[in-house]
């Protein structure tokens, strides 16, 4: 029992990181139906933002004095960079495609996410980058088993962010034009929403969250790859998938729902297998519910 | 300054300005200190990069299509000769380019002749069926692999085994389309990439049969009977080893591979896959067995994939998981849509392209991919139907919604 108890600790941790992920999927996906490969390179990118950031804060002695203030920033300004980053990104790759096939915004995407992927690795190097390890190891202890801090610092800011961007988009003005802008594009321009704008700042979302991933995965493990992208990237569009995509709702329990069958399956099935039963899952999911478990929250316009 | 000179000075700007907020914080933090040379030097070459661009852009407006005359006064000289005396003469070229070039120009040559067969079997299911699949790779693992267990366990000749590799890797995509076949669009393409990331762990952690990430060694290469003159015009058994012999080799299979990919698009299937590409309902009302033509079209698809792989094994002589990575399934897809979907001169070109061209710039060997990439996206702006495009294609049915 303890030993299920601890798995489930860690499979809402990883689960978290991946409902971040899917976010960005969920809404870019639920506005303009395009599948932004580029979106686990924000991931990435974040973790590495991240790591600089704190490298530079810890070189200069901040960490020492004032750790929390100075995760804070890091998450603050990786989390911009990576909205400014994404924002160029849409404007760049996929604006200009707005009217364009499918397909075309589809390689478009794909060679935005190898050229990002490939300038990290020019910019960082082909090596792994290790974390400052300054936030203690030590784990609280509950009945028989254990949190450690990291888990509870990555589960808290998760928490905080998916509360944060529930509140966005169903209390604010904003949230309002984007699932405005979601529902109906022309509708929406219409009545004054500037889907442009609107889009931009979906992606500028999503990107920050993912770049939240990227410095929390990037804690908890210990260290940032160029390439971490891309694995995260499909599973976190898988858990979009399984939780109907389009749907926030959806997204985080598609998220829970991989995170667990990697963490469960690695645990008690096989380590090296795991990534294999959360495509088993996506297959399966799809097939037998096309649309997800939660429905898929688009306009039928599409189909 | 006239206003529009003037919006496009700010947008370049604002452009430089965007970049150099994105190229900063990655090259000039560092624990020692802040540094922004680099940041610089790279926001001042791609600013002239994209200026230069701009340039040549504009000038080809001003001078409209007149910059294209020549390739289309070529296109149109070439058609008045008859198509036997082209093939001919390509054939000729192909035939004798062993021996005027060089090894290195042969080991391009031949991995230009293997993604072509790639290409052109994607292009089955892609370019002429068009289903999205993003795990295409798979079955060129599928194939390789057969062909290094066989050889290895059983000593099959690689003649032997190329057929039989060819039915795995269409059973494989069988097994494969099965599943997919209801699924449209973005939903296909993330399974079909679910599916190949699933072969390549299979093929990374089942230790006993394919040796995990260390791969398989000792397959043999192919061989043939050739009459030999110093003996006596006796036949003795040559095995395919220097690069002239697996350049024919492999040409052999691109060749089989075009002949068979054109006339299967000019077959009765490939008319109902092109049906079900632009429609698939209305093709299904008018009768053509939508399922069916689907599972073909992904097995004949993965078949040329698999004899790619075969060959792939009979030449490296190893095979391992590190060759049949994601990357790989968006190289190949690239050169169908870079050189037009559906079409077979296109692809033939989009493979040099991507191919041969790096090889001319190998000195930036570092940038490749991110070249690629950044090509890949600018393709899709500027000439999303591709490089030759192919002549029977409507509005696709997603196209038609969206």
């Amino acid at each position: 029992m303890d030993f299920f108890l601890q798995q489930l600790i860690n499979a809402l941790t990883l689960g978290g990181f991946y409902a971040l992920i899917a976010l960005g999927y969920t809404m870019v996906y639920g506005i303009i139906q395009l599948i932004n490969f580029a979106h686990g390179e924000f991931f990435a990118a974040g973790g590495y933002m991240g790591v600089i950031l704190l490298a530079w804060m810890n070189s200069q002695g901040y960490m020492q004095t004032h750790p929390w203030i100075c995760l804070t920033i890091a998450f603050v300004l990786a989390m911009a960079y990576c909205a400014i980053l994404a924002m160029g990104v849409e404007k760049i790759a996929y604006k200009p495609l707005r009217k364009a096939s499918k397909l075309s915004v589809l390689l478009s995407a794909l060679g935005m996410s190898i050229f990002l992927q490939n300038g990290l690795m020019l910019t960082q190097g082909v090596y792994d980058k290790t974390y400052p390890g300054v936030f203690a190891k030590g784990a609280l202890q509950v009945g028989g088993f254990n949190i450690t801090y990291l888990q509870i610092i990555a589960m808290g800011t998760t928490g905080l962010l998916l509360v944060g961007l529930n509140r966005l988009v169903y209390k604010s003005r904003l949230g309002k034009a984007m699932r405005a802008t979601a529902q109906d594009r022309v509708m929406a321009t219409l009545v004054g929403v500037s889907s442009d704008r609107i889009i931009s700042l979906t992606f500028a979302i999503g990107a920050a969250l993912a770049a939240a991933s990227g410095i929390l995965v990037g804690l908890y493990y210990g260290s940032v790859r160029y390439d971490m992208g891309f694995v995260p990237g499909i599973k976190a569009f898988a858990a979009a998938v399984l939780g109907g995509i389009g749907s926030i709702t959806g997204a985080m329990l598609g998220g829970l729902i991989i995170g667990m069958t990697e963490i469960f399956s690695a645990a008690y099935i096989s380590g090296e297998y795991k990534d294999v039963f959360a495509f088993i899952i996506l297959i399966a999911v799809l097939y037998f519910m096309p649309t997800g478990l939660l429905g898929e929250n688009i306009n039928d316009t599409r189909v | 300054m006239i206003p529009a000179s003037k919006a496009m000075l700010t947008k370049v700007v604002v452009g430089a300005v965007w970049l150099f907020a994105v190229v900063w914080p990655m090259t000039g933090i560092t624990p020692q200190g802040f540094e922004f040379g680099k940041a610089f030097s790279i926001v001042g070459f791609a600013m002239t990069a994209v200026l230069a661009g701009l340039g040549l852009w504009k000038l080809r407006q001003k001078l409209g299509a007149a910059g294209f005359k020549p390739f289309t006064a070529l296109a149109k000289r070439s058609s008045a000769m008859p198509a036997w005396l082209w093939r001919g003469l390509l054939l000729a070229v192909l035939l004798g380019f062993p021996f005027v070039s060089s090894r290195y120009g042969q080991d391009v040559a031949i991995n230009v002749l293997v993604y072509v067969t790639l290409g052109l079997g994607l292009n089955v299911v892609v370019g002429l069926a068009g289903l999205l699949d993003l795990g295409y790779i798979a079955f060129y693992g599928v194939g390789a692999y057969t062909y290094a267990l066989l050889s290895i366990h059983y000593q099959l000749s690689f003649w032997l085994a190329l057929p039989l590799c060819a039915v795995m890797a269409a059973a494989a995509g069988v097994v494969i389309g099965y599943p997919t076949l209801r699924m449209r669009g973005d939903y296909l393409a993330i399974v079909t990439l679910g599916f190949g990331e699933i072969l390549r762990i299979i093929l990374n952690n089942w230790m006993q049969l394919t040796g995990g990430p260390n791969g398989l060694l000792g397959i043999k290469p192919a061989a043939v009977y050739l009459p030999d003159p110093q003996n006596g015009w006796e036949f003795a058994r040559v095995l395919l080893k220097s690069p002239e012999a697996q350049y024919f080799l492999v040409l052999a299979i691109a060749l089989f591979t075009v002949v068979s990919v054109r006339r299967l698009a000019d077959s009765r299937i490939g008319r109902a896959w092109e049906a079900i590409r632009e429609d698939e309902t209305a093709a299904s009302i008018m009768g053509v067995n939508t399922f069916a033509m689907k599972l073909l079209a992904y097995s004949l698809g993965a078949v040329f994939g698999g004899l790619a792989g075969a060959f792939f094994s009979a030449k490296m002589r190893f095979v391992s998981p590190g060759s049949f990575t994601f990357i790989e399934s968006a190289m190949v897809l690239a050169m169908v849509v870079l050189g037009g979907m559906g079409s077979v001169p296109g692809i033939v070109l989009g493979a040099l392209a991507l191919i041969a061209l790096p090889e001319v710039f190998r000195d930036f060997e570092n940038y490749r991919m991110l070249v690629f990439g950044a090509a890949m996206a600018l393709m899709m702006l500027f000439r999303p139907a591709g490089l030759i495009p192919a002549k029977r294609v409507g509005r696709r049915s997603e196209e038609a919604h969206s």
